[in-house]
């Protein structure tokens, strides 16, 4: 992706972003509902839109950073298409959740909390996604699949690519047809 | 008080109440079967989707006309998809069905709903006393248990108020409106009810307190940031009967004289928020909640706000900052929230389960719920008890059951026919308790005096194949993750601590290394402010205490007695077992470590080998030719023919 893309990105972004904080309050305790609501909407908070945030309710931008870096939910840099998020609870953990992250570290050639640079996946552990009777358990796209093992690694992942492969054929036919 | 006034009240409710039973009777036609589906994150993440669906095509292919019901969480999480059919046509009582897929669905549709056969290698059982098919309420694990804040959560459709309310819901916040504030009080503090988030501090205590506190207005809110890894009940309660808690949280406001509530929810747990709002929303609509509930003159306005992930918000200095917008940090005590709690105001904190349980005590009387239970803990306790155990699951139990009655009588005990090691409650602030202890009567007081804590439920049961050391490293890992960086001891000796075990765990511990943990364990246990620094050695601690021959073997014989920590186990193939031309093993090693010997057999190269154990799974039962070893070095070596 070029950077002219990427910008062209985050400028979108921040025109949303600033569409909608005139419907939050400019009290103090509408910053953690704002930061949710653009890490809902974006996936991630751009460096910009936590200026932009902190002009809104008037506080440094310092302390909107020290309030979203303490929390787990907020990320800093763009996700991938399809996140995937394992799960090391603790009866993930006991039922062998590091081997399932070791697993897509390896097949995705990045380590937790990386993107990968077509910028397809992302991974990340999870404290526990309350589903322990499944352990182990990974969250792909928002779906939980739980009783993991490192061959459902594999297949899952093989999944996205044939899918991947099949909409670039058809793009490709639909071009040739045209 | 004015008796017109109360007359207003009752009839308001009184017309809301005809109304829901009148729409809970239409929908349910006797004619047709009716199927209902458990639709909590637990049923969701086991393929309930798929299943319904799959229920829907099959219905339409066949031309059946059926009702679809999507309840909540029943708490047998082994059994999910967990499917219950009422079929009055075929003469069978409503009948539960387990583990079912798309494919059970599809024949459940053709065999019970057209044949008539209700296809009994596929049943649990049957849901009320009949001669035909056994009764689940027979089984042990439904018998044993007690469900008093359970006992709607998979029968009713958490998205409609009409059925809560036709199964008496909201009718004891019609009672309490009707009576005086203290009154209400003094009933929760006579009940015994100690807060469910696990400190156990008494509830109407800490009611009494706020309602006596100066200050015009007050607020309360309900703890639903249920952080601890291992523990999701009250994620099941707010998916399966949310007006169940918001009925308790209406009486709390109005015993104490709140106008305010807030329901703190992890961000973590979508369908819980997305839950608790839709039930807000219709119980404002029916002025069940909002301004001048059923008439009278007393408004709550609830809201919902979303935890962002930080365990240390679960306590309730932390918290209140977090809504305030800050780091959550936790705060200094006194001044207790109950004196001066969110922005200034005195404020309850209640647990989710908590606040569930206070209709059943306003309905049945304080001296009911006393007597359930033991004396100093009265009431019942949910566990969700989950590892290595045959039926896990989220449990209700009388306080006071023994540990080892839990896990074998309720849960089934320990699958595979593999030993018992140890059970890990209360999460990253509680302990692991050895089989010696297993008679422990489940409650706040004897929990604590061995070492571990109710904390908020998490039970983790661990069999004969889990190292201790690395469960305390684990947990370790997670609290040092966590501590909020505030106290020094907590901050930086977390991470000492974790230190330490990281170098036990993978073979090169010092002799001096567990008199350290010793004491600096009890030095963070003394230098922290809130309760995470506080219990965050508690695992290191049980677990030298009852498991120190673990620590020792990996300290001096560079030995990991269970073959869990990876740097100090092998995996080999016993070539005696490994059947010849069998190639099961190859395809599942995710790096290619496994050969093909001269004669035809496997061996594991240990250069690429990253312990994941999935030859162990792949390999036929009938051979087991996969072995673990540790030390590594036991491993025997087989030579890879040149290519």
């Amino acid at each position: 992706m070029t950077k002219q893309n990427n910008s062209d990105e985050e400028r979108i972004i921040l025109e949303d972003i600033e569409s909608r904080l005139s419907s939050f309050g400019k009290d103090r305790w509408n910053l953690i509902p704002i930061l949710q609501m653009i890490q809902t909407r974006h996936h991630y908070l751009p460096a910009d839109a936590i200026r932009m945030v902190a002009n809104y309710l008037d506080i440094a931008a310092c302390e909107v950073y020290g309030v979203a870096t303490f929390y787990n939910q907020f990320r800093f840099n763009p996700p991938g298409k399809h996140p995937i998020q394992v799960c090391l609870g603790t009866a993930c953990h006991v039922s062998g959740g590091d081997i399932i992250l070791e697993n897509f570290e390896r097949k995705l050639g990045i380590r937790e909390g990386e993107t990968t640079e077509d910028r397809e996946f992302s991974l990340e552990r999870v404290a526990c996604v309350g589903c322990c009777a499944l352990a182990p358990v990974a969250v792909v796209d928002k779906i939980v699949h739980g009783r993991m093992a490192p061959s459902k690694v594999e297949g899952l992942l093989l999944g996205f690519q044939i899918e991947k492969e099949k909409q670039e054929r058809a793009k490709r036919s639909d071009e040739s047809n045209l | 008080m004015n008796p017109i006034y109360n007359q207003q009240v009752e009839q308001a409710f009184d017309a809301i109440r005809q109304e829901a039973i009148s729409k809970t009777k239409a929908a349910k036609n006797e004619d047709i079967p009716e199927i209902t589906i458990g639709k909590a994150t637990c049923g969701l993440a086991a393929g309930a989707l798929d299943t319904e669906s799959a229920f829907k095509e099959a219905l339409a292919e066949q031309g059946i006309q059926a009702r679809m019901k999507s309840v909540g969480c029943i708490g047998h999480c082994y059994a999910e998809p967990i499917v219950i059919i009422d079929h009055p046509a075929s003469g069978f009582p409503p009948i539960f069905y387990h583990q079912v897929t798309p494919g059970k669905a599809r024949m459940l549709v053709k065999s019970f709903l057209l044949d008539h056969d209700p296809l009994f290698e596929h049943l649990l059982g049957a849901m009320r006393e009949n001669e035909m098919i056994p009764q689940v309420l027979d089984f042990p694990r439904f018998q044993f248990e007690k469900r008093i804040v359970m006992e709607q959560s998979g029968f009713i459709d958490p998205g409609k108020i009409e059925e809560y309310i036709a199964r008496g819901g909201y009718s004891q916040l019609v009672k309490v409106l009707q009576s005086d504030p203290e009154e209400i009080v003094q009933g929760v503090k006579r009940s015994g009810l100690r807060g469910r988030g696990g400190a156990g501090f008494l509830t109407g205590a800490k009611w009494e307190f706020v309602s006596r506190a100066e200050g015009k207005e007050k607020v309360i809110i309900c703890n639903g940031d249920e952080g601890d890894p291992g523990a999701y009940m009250d994620r099941t309660i707010l998916e399966s009967n949310p007006h169940q808690l918001l009925e308790g949280m209406a009486i709390c406001a109005y015993a104490v004289g709140a106008g305010r509530a807030i329901v703190y929810i992890r961000a973590e747990y979508p369908l819980a928020v997305q839950t608790i709002t839709q039930a807000i929303q219709q119980a404002e609509a029916l002025g069940l909640l909002g301004k001048n509930i059923l008439g009278s003159s007393f408004d709550l306005e609830v809201v919902v706000f979303q935890g962002s992930g930080a365990f240390v918000c679960g306590e309730e200095t932390a918290l209140i900052k977090s809504i305030e917008g800050e780091r959550g940090m936790p705060q200094h005590r006194p001044p207790y929230p109950a004196q001066s709690g969110l922005w200034g105001m005195p404020t309850v904190i209640n647990n989710v389960k908590t606040f569930s349980s206070i209709p059943a005590i306003v309905r049945n009387g304080p001296e009911w719920f006393s007597e359930i239970g033991t004396k100093t803990s009265p009431g019942t306790a949910i566990f969700s008890v989950v590892g290595d155990v045959v039926h896990p699951g989220l449990i209700e139990i009388p306080m006071g059951v023994t540990l080892r009655h839990l896990i074998f009588d309720v849960c089934g005990g320990i699958p595979k026919k593999k030993g018992f090691k140890a059970v890990q409650i209360g999460g990253p602030s509680g302990g692991c308790i050895p089989e010696a202890l297993l008679d422990t009567p489940v409650d706040f007081d004897a929990l604590n005096h061995v070492g571990a804590m109710m904390g908020s439920g998490g039970m983790v049961i661990m069999d004969e194949d889990t190292c201790m050391v690395n469960v305390a490293r684990y947990f370790l890992d997670f609290t040092q993750k966590e501590s909020c960086g505030k106290c020094t001891f907590c901050r930086i000796g977390t991470h000492h601590l974790l230190r330490i075990l990281d170098r036990i765990t993978k073979g090169e511990g010092r002799e001096t290394d567990l008199e350290q943990l010793e004491t600096l364990s009890q030095d963070i246990k003394r230098g922290s402010l809130c309760g995470l620094g506080r219990t965050a050695p508690n695992p290191i601690l049980t677990a030298l205490r009852y498991f120190r021959d673990e620590f020792e073997a990996h300290i001096f014989e560079k030995r990991c007695p269970a073959c869990m920590c990876r740097q100090l186990t092998a995996y080999y193939i016993d070539l005696d077992k490994c059947a010849r031309g069998c190639d099961a093993c190859v395809g599942s090693c995710p790096v290619e470590a496994i050969f093909t010997t001269k004669d035809r057999k496997k061996g594991i190269d240990q250069t690429l080998c990253v312990k994941c154990g999935e030859c162990m799974t792949a390999c036929p039962e009938e051979y087991s030719a996969v072995k673990k070893v540790s030390p590594p070095d036991l491993a025997p070596i087989v030579e890879r023919p040149d290519k």
